[in-house]
């Protein structure tokens, strides 16, 4: 056997592995479990890379857990789909690790290790749901990783045990759905290997208990996606968690569930079905339609930072939900697209509002005035340069995801989504420049005057260290590199995910 | 008639590199005033000459290419030195150099602050001039067009206090705005024809789309390119952008931005669009209407305004409207008459605002009603300001006699009465909003200004050549660089 098929399972062990080296030497104040959470987020990117590429020139790998043959046995799937995403979530969480440092000891010095142990269950049961090939193995990572995600949550300040148990009721209420979709499938197809379901389908032909199914799969997914209208456990849950955490939850949650509506909808699903038939994913790109623009309005309310991040996340999970919603090819480049592109502004900008919180102790946009410029200099560089990216200005990667969906829109002549693409790049203008104009400029109406050049001149750089300014520099970094290669992004791996249908 | 002959140099990049390799190094002196001026003056140097070495083949009608990489799928980030796009990078790139001059005696004579801010980004915004002048398609257009918008809201907002800001915000708001409905249409474009590259005579045809459909994408793209173009209605920002410092608005309010905005009106046109299908859906008519409304509206409206850069602002709209106008009349005369008021309306309306700078700075003047008599303290300054005036009015031996001239010849070519009487008219009406300054400042005395003198030659040198660089191009329009060449040239390729 190729050693190479071995990757699918080297993404996914490094994080459970990790968990539990995490709490080895719990008597010991060490570094160790923030080591364990770095390498082995670390390694299970490099796996995923390799894997990816593995998967786009030699094909797709399909990993039978224990030498277990499907439909009976649980394989893993590495496709060039799930080796994107879990590229995608297991890179980005590295950073938030290493940037975690300082942070994770400061805010929560009792629970350093809990923490980290609990993270990197959520990120192993992320890459799980994303690899496996079986529905019900698929709800079992679920399951874990919601649980870790409902403890992380719950670590936070006082507020943070009432969002923790509105994002548990929701969240488990999104999980039966799930699962009883897949009873639903179960009792018409007789199995839960994907590939074999999506085999049986058509076969078993057009039955209510399918249609049922599916419904019942994409809401509860949808539940976990904060799809609108089901977003609101996200705002309470993002803000009064703590920072890393929200760091790590925010960027790639929201992701997850939205590979598993690709898989569903466009790989077990004939997507043409799915589109005319059921008009399934007419409904989800106008939910994500209406989500982006309720995000963004309610993100301009805002006065908090991190709170008007957690606001526009919703947004921006429409742009996701609007590029399944177009089912066709360039909807699907867009959607995927923004996948990483989301997931890097938003760990970005979370890693700065980390910084803020951890100098000046508020992130209060109101207060936020230009010493800030001048005394984080480079963070505030970092949170432009994610800003200019959500706003979907060239060249950074958010230009092109939003390029890539007005084709879509244009291939499927939909001008409503055109039109919400628009409209809502300009509420992103509102409130990031509402931000920017605090931070860079006078702004209590007087011209900047002689006495202002003296204050600030006088006014100490005391940038963010470097543990904590590293990260965020990557990330933003990371953002125009992706704007600048996102064709061949796109023409690498993006377009070989493209299942045939659509 | 074949297309013309294109050779891959990376000379287009180069230059639209130059300026963008000046901004660390201008950040990193910030405390060193003079090295920092230094690297501005260096880039603007370096830059015209790269564009200058490209002038020998452009005028053979070669054309220059350069791809950076693929930008999206499918489309390159290419750069082609076409002659219509050297013809604007020359003007853009030439008179850089004198306004950064102007900036260096403006900035310190005013106690500018934040001037390495400024310096920084003036020289992105030229950066993005050129990659638009240079763009050899759409989304390339739309890269340096949005990096352009980015660029000159720290100039936009340089005082920072409340007018300011809020122009800025209104600047933003339009201007990202009309990028993103520029994105839609070429997005539209790209379905429809799989290219976006910008081709002599246009790459649409007919039928691709509906009448409606077709009059729809165009109004997206011209809502587009018209808000930095200052069409009406869509101008407003420009009047309330004169709160940036005045050099800013000599040359990126006069020139550079604006002039990317018709600029871009001129590509949709003759690049995009084209003849053909222009005439075939009427849209020539829409954009006539348009353009003629805002010349005469905004020269009426600049006979109200005191404040001399709001009223110079004004004649902008009005002559940038000239531009577009001469592009809709499609034909020979009116073509040529329409690109070279880019390069004329250029040097005349930095001229002017170069004088307006100089008053505000050395006799702390802003408004038209307090110049009684300065023109004898300031004869230069007031000398070039009637230089200006005289050639926005069309009057010879100025360069805007030139083209206004090609633009009547061709609006009666067309048999447009209208249309003709529509720049007679206006030019009765620029010769009034204008020469009152000229009278004031000449023939009206007043004791305020004895003993004043000329400003400080930073300002008045700039601004001297600006006016006599405006004579000369009306005699001899062929005379340094071939514009007029490289005018005629453009016209024949988008009208063959």
């Amino acid at each position: 056997m190729d050693p190479w098929v071995h990757l699918a399972v080297a993404v996914l062990l490094p994080p459970f592995f990790g968990a539990l080296v995490a709490v080895l030497f719990p008597a010991r104040r060490t570094n160790l479990p923030w080591i364990a959470a770095v390498v082995s987020c670390g390694l299970a990117f490099f796996a995923s890379v390799a894997g990816l590429i593995y998967a786009v020139t030699e094909g797709t790998v399909h990993y039978h857990l224990g030498g277990w043959e499907p439909p009976m046995g649980i394989e893993l799937v590495m496709d060039p789909l799930s080796a994107f995403f879990c590229a995608v979530i297991a890179g980005v969480a590295s950073f938030v690790f290493i940037h975690g440092k300082t942070v994770v000891e400061r805010e929560t010095p009792e629970k350093v290790i809990p923490f980290y142990s609990t993270a990197l269950l959520l990120i192993g049961g992320l890459l799980g749901i994303i690899l496996t090939g079986d529905l019900f193995n698929l709800y079992v990572f679920l399951e874990i990783s919601s649980l870790a995600g409902y403890a992380l949550v719950a670590i936070g300040d006082k507020r943070a045990p009432v969002s923790a148990f509105r994002y548990l009721i929701l969240g488990t209420i999104g999980a039966s759905f799930y699962l009883l979709g897949v009873a639903f499938l179960f009792m018409e197809t007789g199995s839960l290997n994907m590939r074999d379901v999506a085999e049986i389908i058509p076969i078993a032909g057009d039955s209510p208990a399918t249609v049922a199914g599916l419904i019942l799969i994409v809401f509860g997914i949808g539940l976990k996606m904060a799809l609108f209208p089901m977003h609101g456990w996200l705002s309470d849950a993002y803000t009064h968690a703590t920072s890393t955490s929200t760091a790590i939850i925010a960027p790639i949650g929201t992701k997850v569930a939205a590979y598993v509506l690709l898989r569903t909808c466009f790989y077990m699903f004939d997507p043409e079905y799915v589109r005319n038939e059921i008009p399934l994913t007419t409904i989800i790109g106008f939910l994500g339609a209406a989500g982006i623009i309720w995000g963004s309005v309610l993100a301009i309310a805002q006065r908090d930072l991190k709170r008007m991040l957690a606001y526009s996340s919703i947004s921006q999970v429409g742009y996701i939900a609007l590029g399944v919603g177009l089912a066709s090819p360039y909807g699907m480049i867009g959607a995927v697209l923004h996948t990483l592109n989301h997931a890097v502004m938003k760990a970005c900008l979370f890693l700065v509002n980390t910084n803020i919180l951890e100098r000046f102790r508020h992130t209060h946009i109101p207060r936020f005035d230009r010493t800030y410029r001048i005394r984080m200099p480079w963070t505030m560089a970092a949170f432009t340069v994610s800003a200019i990216s959500m706003i979907g200005l060239p060249p950074t990667a958010g230009f092109f995801s939003k390029w890539y969906l007005v084709l879509g829109s244009w291939e499927r002549s939909n001008y409503l989504f055109l039109a919400v693409i628009v409209i809502s790049s300009l509420l992103n203008i509102v409130y990031f420049f509402r931000v920017l104009e605090k931070v860079y400029l006078r702004t209590d109406g007087e011209p900047y005057d002689d006495r202002n050049e003296q204050e600030d001149l006088a006014l100490k750089r005391e940038e963010a260290r470097g543990s904590m300014l590293f990260p965020v520099l990557f990330l933003a970094v990371g953002l125009l590199v992706i704007g600048l290669a996102n064709a061949f992004i796109v023409t690498t791996f993006i377009r070989p995910m493209i299942p045939d249908g659509l | 008639m074949s297309l013309p002959e294109t050779y891959s140099s990376s000379i287009p990049f180069l230059a639209l590199l130059v300026s963008l390799l000046a901004v660390p190094l201008i950040l990193w002196s910030s405390k060193r005033p003079n090295l920092r001026e230094f690297w501005t003056l260096l880039a603007a140097a370096i830059k015209f000459g790269l564009v200058l070495t490209l002038l020998p083949g452009a005028l053979e009608g070669k054309v220059a290419e350069f791809v950076l990489l693929e930008i999206a799928e499918g489309i390159e980030l290419s750069l082609r030195a076409d002659s219509f796009g050297m013809y604007f990078a020359l003007i853009a790139s030439g008179l850089w150099i004198l306004t950064s001059f102007y900036s260096i005696g403006y900035m310190r004579g005013h106690h500018e602050k934040k001037q390495t801010r400024y310096f920084a980004s003036f020289a992105v915004s030229l950066s993005a001039t050129i990659g638009i002048a240079f763009a050899g398609n759409l989304l390339t257009f739309i890269v340096f067009y949005e990096m352009l918008t980015l660029a000159t809201y720290p100039l936009v907002i340089h005082s920072e206090n409340r007018k300011a800001i809020r122009a800025g915000r209104q600047y933003l708001a339009y201007a990202l705005t009309a990028g993103l409905l520029m994105v839609a249409g070429s997005g539209l474009i790209y379905m429809l024809t799989g290219s976006i590259d910008f081709e002599p005579s246009g790459i649409l045809e007919e039928g691709m789309l509906g009448a409606g459909g077709m009059r729809v994408l165009f109004f997206m793209l011209l809502i587009g390119v018209g808000v930095k173009g200052g069409i009406m209605p869509l101008h407003s920002w420009l009047p309330n952008a004169m709160v940036a410092p005045t050099p800013v608005s000599a040359l990126l309010h006069a020139v550079a931005v604006v002039k990317s905005g018709v600029f871009g009106v001129v590509r949709m046109v003759g690049f995009v669009f084209g003849p053909d299908v222009m005439v075939a859906y009427d849209l020539n008519t829409i954009l006539a209407v348009f353009a003629g409304a805002t010349i005469i509206l905004a020269s009426v409206i600049a006979l109200r305004q005191n404040n001399l850069k709001r009223r110079l602002a004004y004649s902008t709209v009005a002559h940038l409207s000239y531009i577009a106008m001469g592009a809709a009349l499609l034909n020979a005369d009116g073509f040529t008459g329409g690109i070279l008021h880019i390069s004329t309306h250029a040097t005349m309306k930095i001229t002017l605002f170069f004088c307006a700078g100089a008053i505000i700075v050395h006799a702390h003047r802003e408004n038209v009603s307090d110049l009684d008599g300065l023109g004898r303290a300031m004869p230069w300054t007031f000398g070039a300001f009637t230089i200006g005036a005289m050639g926005l009015t069309g009057l010879p031996p100025v360069n805007g006699f030139l083209s206004k001239w090609f633009l009547c010849m061709g609006s009666l070519d067309a048999g447009q009465i209208i249309v003709l009487c529509v720049f007679l008219t206006s030019g009765l009406l620029n010769a009034a909003y204008l020469f009152p300054v000229v009278y004031r400042g000449f023939f009206r005395t007043s004791e305020k200004f004895e003993g004043l003198g000329e400003a400080n030659p930073f300002m008045v040198v700039p601004l001297c050549i600006t006016a006599a660089l405006s004579v000369v191009f009306c005699l001899f329009p062929n005379l340094f660089f071939g514009l007029f060449d490289l005018a005629t040239a453009t016209v024949d390729a988008v009208l063959r």
